[in-house]
Order: C-alpha cells, then structure tokens, then sequence
C-alpha cells in the first residue's frame, strides 16, 4: 500500500484508459481509483502471502518450540544443517514427494487428455457423460478418502465381492501393506484428478479451429497425423501451465494423504508439506518447521523454473 | 458487418423453420463425416463406457453404504434404510458442522467476489504503474503451496487473536482463491465492450452507477462461477479449519469427516453417509457451472 500511495504522486502521468477519454464526472479521481480498487487484494496478499513468506525465511533461522522455550533463540543455519546432514525422514519424503508428484502428474494428464479428445467427439449422451466424467473434480480430498476407504476395506471393498464371486482372492488391506499403499493412494488420487486436465484441456480443444481439420484431411491426413501435427502443438502451453500447476497442487495435497494413509504405513507415504505439518503441528517444533518449508520452497521454484526452461513455454513452436 | 449478421443469423433460420429439417441434416452430416474421419461408435462408448465406471462405481459405493441397513452385504440398497443419516446429522453433529462449513463458504464467497470484482475491474480498465507487478505477484502466488504457509498463517492469527475463529478461516481461504477469481473476473470484465460504459456516462451516469447497471448484469454468469469456485474450495478445504480452529462445535464437514474416519472402529455406514451430506451441496454447484467451467476457461482468462 505504501507503494501504491507513492506512485500515486502529483508527479506521475495520468492513467490511460484504453483509447478512450475517462468520464470526468466520478466521485474519486480517476488516477486513484485503480490503486484504490487493487487496494483490498493488495493488502489481503501482502499481509496473508508475502509477509507469512518472509516470516518464514526468519523462522526458519531461530530455534522455535513452544514446548521447549528456554532453547528459543537465534540459530543461524543449524536448522538447515540438520535438514541436510541428520534427517533421514527429510530425503525419505522428498523422494516420495517426487515420487508422487511424478506419477500424478503423467498418469492424470495422459488420461485427462484421451478424456477430452474423446468428450470433444459428438456422439449421443454427450451432455450427460462430461458431466457424469468431470464430477469427481468437485470432490475434497477427505471425501475422496471415505469413499475410497469404503472400497479398499478388505471387509467393506469390493475386492470381498470379488472374491465371493470366484475372482481373486480375499486379501488384506492394500493400504497397510507397504508394498500396494502407493499405487492405492495414487488410485484414488487419479479419480479426483483426472477431471482437472480434461476439463482444462477440452476448453482449449474447443479454442482450435475446425477449418484446420478440414483442410488437414483434405489434404489426406489420417487423424493420427492431425492428432500430432494440430491437436497437440495447439494444446502444448496450456499442457505445459496445467502440468505445472497441477505438480505444485499435488505436492501441496496434504489433506488425501493424512486422512487415508497417515503418512503410512511406516511413513512411506509421508510427502515433505505433509512432514512439514507434523513436525509444527505434533512435534510443535516451529523453527524447524519453517526451516524444511523454505526448503521446500527453493526446490519446488528451482524446478518450476527448470520445467518452464526446458519446455520452452511460449516458445514460438507454432 | 453484413457478413457477421447473415452468419449469426444462418444457424437460427433451419431451426425455426420446422420441425421435420432437423434430423434428416444431421443424418446427412454424419455419413458424410465418417465417410472421411469420423470416428468408430464403438471407439468412443467402449473406453468412455469403462472410464465412466472408474468414475462412478465409488459414488455408487458410498451412496449404498449410506442407504443398506449395518451389516448387510446387499449390493443394491434395499430396504433403504435413513437410520445411518439420522445418526451422523444428530449424534455425530454433522448439523453443527454442515452450518459452520456453510457460513464460512457463504462468507467466503462474499469476500472473494468482492475484493475479486473490484480489482478485476482495475485491471481491465485502467493502465497504472504497478499494473504489470500486481498480475506478476498474481500468477506467482499461484505456485505458492498453501500447505507450506500453515505455520506461519497460524502464527499470524494467533497474534490477531484469531485462532478458533471462524474468520481466520475465512480470510485464509479468501486469501488463496483471491489471485485466480481476480484474473478470471478481469478476463470477464475485458469481454464487455467499454463503449457500453462510455454510452452511460453520457446518459449522465457516474463511473459506479455505469458500472452496476450496465457492466454488472453482463458479469452474472462470469460471478456466479467465480462464486461457486470459492464456495467449492472453502466447502472442500480440510487444513485451515482443522489448524485454525480449536472446539469441536465450530469445526467443519471435512474435519468432521475425518474424525469418523480416525473413529477406533469405523462405523462404515454412518461414515458413508457423512459422505454423502457433504457431497449434497457441491453436487448441486457443480451441476448448476458444469456448462461454465468449460467456456469460462476456453474464453482464454485462464491465460490471461
């Protein structure tokens, strides 16, 4: 806000608006009026993003318990060092982390995309079957987990009705074994995350122009080839930022993992924000707490940047 | 101009013209389609078919768990039975917590559109000097997880005395829907032609009042989606309520939830039928912006 007042100076040339003359008849000084009017967001997000950012990068150097006052203090980079050097469970869920992250990401846009390519067909029913496809997008993530709770109960699941009906065999739960826990979780997760991609990708879909169609088989282009050659150079930057966003929302996703796994069995599902939140929360060390998180910021930045960079987004490809 | 309105025009006239032309074109346009590329039948229904039990099976399960006696194993759910319901409204409090999840959306919503709407409207119709780093510190704080701010936020409103309130709550979820609601809003604002605006100011209107009654009335599509996004995403959120919020009687459904699933031993049908009240409302919501959902993103807002 500051900012916005000192730009404001009797100095500062006069908002354009665009192409027109503004009305002169307005209450406010129209120069004011647009900081005026970014003032309520502006300082909601100075308030409640940027200054919670810096205060983590302050906490992050002081050793912080509320369980253990009399060690609060600065601390220079012991937290840090402690991260790198004598915290095994910070890899392990780093490396799950990315793990995760990963394989949502490519198991969610593959099949978001063969989703959408298929409801941009017109064919009968079509209405119903996007809204019927896109519902689980609406889902939280604990109603996510009661639902799928329900199926992989060994009791409850409909592996049991398999099972009664000569089809496998009866198990145990597939979330307490180590060895099926991850592939269950990401599941579920898929259910509710496949939609995101197709939604976001048939609305780009429908932005390509038909007559490109047309000419391409015109010219005897079998649909494979349009698939390659229009369809997805059309559809790359909005794969590249929904990726992107995605892999940022699916390491943040903490409410799935702690309501249908805990983190477990034996912590191998246990992501770095969800690590993050226990150790603030249950183990009320906050210094480290926001240590690991600034952490977790550099990597998720470094790698945003490395993605963008790499995949050339909004190269001219076209 | 011409050309604009006989296109426009065009698909209207057969429309109007009777009932009996429709399906003989459509017939027509089909064999001739497939004749060049048009996909097999059998290629779309079968893998849509199979998706879509993916996509439906788990309802079908929770809604059958919410509706069948304990301890049946029947796979349709009769008798049907509302006892399972009538236990997690009452004894489980889910009332309490379907009202506090309600006020904290209904307020998040409010907020959101609000605080959205007025800076949407700058960015689309003024040029000022910090424009370019306000929309730079927007789609930045898109990648900013909300997972990772949980310490300090609380931290925050602890020293505003407002843990266990319902409006740190509210202010967190405001705070995160903000950026994407103000660049969608401003996309919509973009789409309204600023003649429009112009032509009241002459007929003797101030900026506000060309505002609410010209622009306003055009926004409605475009605010109900913002709306219910936010409505969704408080709905749905389960960290803020379970950090910021200490009683149980001012805790909301997704804590809820999650507090029948920790249960010792799990009461599957009263579990189910949590699920099933805090689908209701999103249900309805998503059916009511489904249609939106698809061209409010393809009206290119989304990449700005």
């Amino acid at each position: 806000m500051a900012s916005a007042v000192a730009q404001d100076s009797p100095g500062a040339p006069p908002p354009r608006t665009p192409g027109k003359k503004p009305g002169r008849r307005t209450g406010a000084t129209p120069r004011r009026l647009p900081y005026l009017l970014i003032a309520p967001a502006g300082l909601l997000m100075l308030g409640f993003i940027a200054y919670p950012m810096l205060s983590v990068f302050y906490y992050s150097l002081q050793n912080y318990n509320v369980t253990k006052p009399w060690r609060n203090g600065f601390a220079g980079f012991d937290n840090f060092r402690r991260i790198f050097t004598d915290d095994p469970l910070f890899w392990d869920s780093l490396v799950f982390s990315g793990k995760w992250v990963v394989t949502e990401v490519t198991l969610q846009l593959a099949l978001g995309l063969v989703l959408a390519l298929l409801v941009n067909q017109t064919f009968v029913g079509r209405a119903a079957a996007r809204a019927l496809v896109f519902s689980p997008w609406a889902v939280s993530g604990v109603l996510t987990t009661t639902i799928w709770l329900l199926l992989y109960n060994p009791s409850t699941g409909v592996g049991r009705y398999l099972a009664d009906a000569g089809i496998g065999e009866y198990g145990s739960s597939v979330l307490s074994d180590t060895g099926t826990v991850f592939w269950a979780a990401v599941l579920a997760e898929l259910w509710r995350g496949v939609p995101f991609f197709a939604i976001l990708i048939l609305a780009d879909l429908q932005s390509i122009p038909g007559d490109l169609y047309e000419a391409a088989s015109v010219d005897g282009a079998n649909r494979f080839r349009q698939f390659f050659h229009i369809t997805l150079p059309h559809l790359r930057d909005a794969i590249i930022l929904s990726t992107l966003l995605r892999a940022v929302w699916e390491f943040n996703n903490v409410d799935l993992l702690l309501t249908l796994t805990e983190g477990g069995p034996a912590g191998v599902t246990t992501t770095l924000p969800l690590y993050v939140a226990v150790t603030g929360f249950e183990a009320h060390d906050f210094g480290y707490a926001t240590a690991l998180t600034t952490v977790a910021f550099a990597i998720l930045l470094f790698c945003s940047i490395l993605y963008l960079r790499l995949s050339k987004f909004g190269g001219d490809h076209k | 101009m011409t050309a604009v309105i006989t296109e426009k025009g065009l698909p209207a006239a057969p429309a109007d013209g009777g009932r009996k032309s429709p399906p003989p074109r459509r017939k027509r346009r089909g064999r001739r389609e497939r004749a060049f590329d048009e996909v097999p039948r059998w290629q779309i229904y079968l893998p849509l078919g199979l998706y879509l039990l993916f996509t439906l099976v788990p309802f079908y399960w929770m809604l059958l768990f919410s509706l069948r006696p304990a301890g049946s194993t029947s796979l349709v759910p009769w008798p049907v039975t509302f006892d399972h319901f009538e236990k997690v409204w009452n004894e489980r409090s889910f009332s309490v917590f379907f009202q506090n999840s309600a006020l904290i959306g209904v307020f998040t919503l409010i907020c959101t559109t609000g605080v959205a709407l007025a800076g949407g409207y700058a960015l689309a119709r003024f040029d000022f000097r910090i424009k370019q780093g306000f929309m730079l510190a927007l789609l930045c704080s898109q990648f900013i997880p909300g997972a990772l701010m949980l310490v300090p936020l609380f931290q925050i409103f602890k020293n505003l005395s407002l843990i266990n309130s319902p409006l740190s709550v509210v202010i967190a979820e405001t705070v995160f829907q903000l950026p994407l609601s103000i660049i969608l809003i401003s996309g919509f604002i973009k789409n309204v032609p600023y003649s429009l605006e112009e032509a009241a100011w002459v007929d003797g209107c101030s900026r506000f009042q060309a505002f609410r009654i010209v622009v306003l009335p055009m926004l409605r599509p475009g605010l109900i989606a913002v709306g219910s996004f936010a409505f969704v995403h408080s709905w749905n959120h389960f960290l803020f309520a379970l950090m910021f919020l200490m009683d149980q009687d001012k805790q909301t459904i997704p804590v809820g939830l999650s507090t029948l699933i920790g249960a010792d031993s799990v009461d599957f049908g009263a579990l189910a039928a949590g699920g099933v009240i805090s689908a209701v409302p999103v249900v309805i919501v998503f059916a009511f912006i489904q249609k939106w959902l698809i061209t409010g993103f393809s009206a290119g807002a989304v990449k700005g």
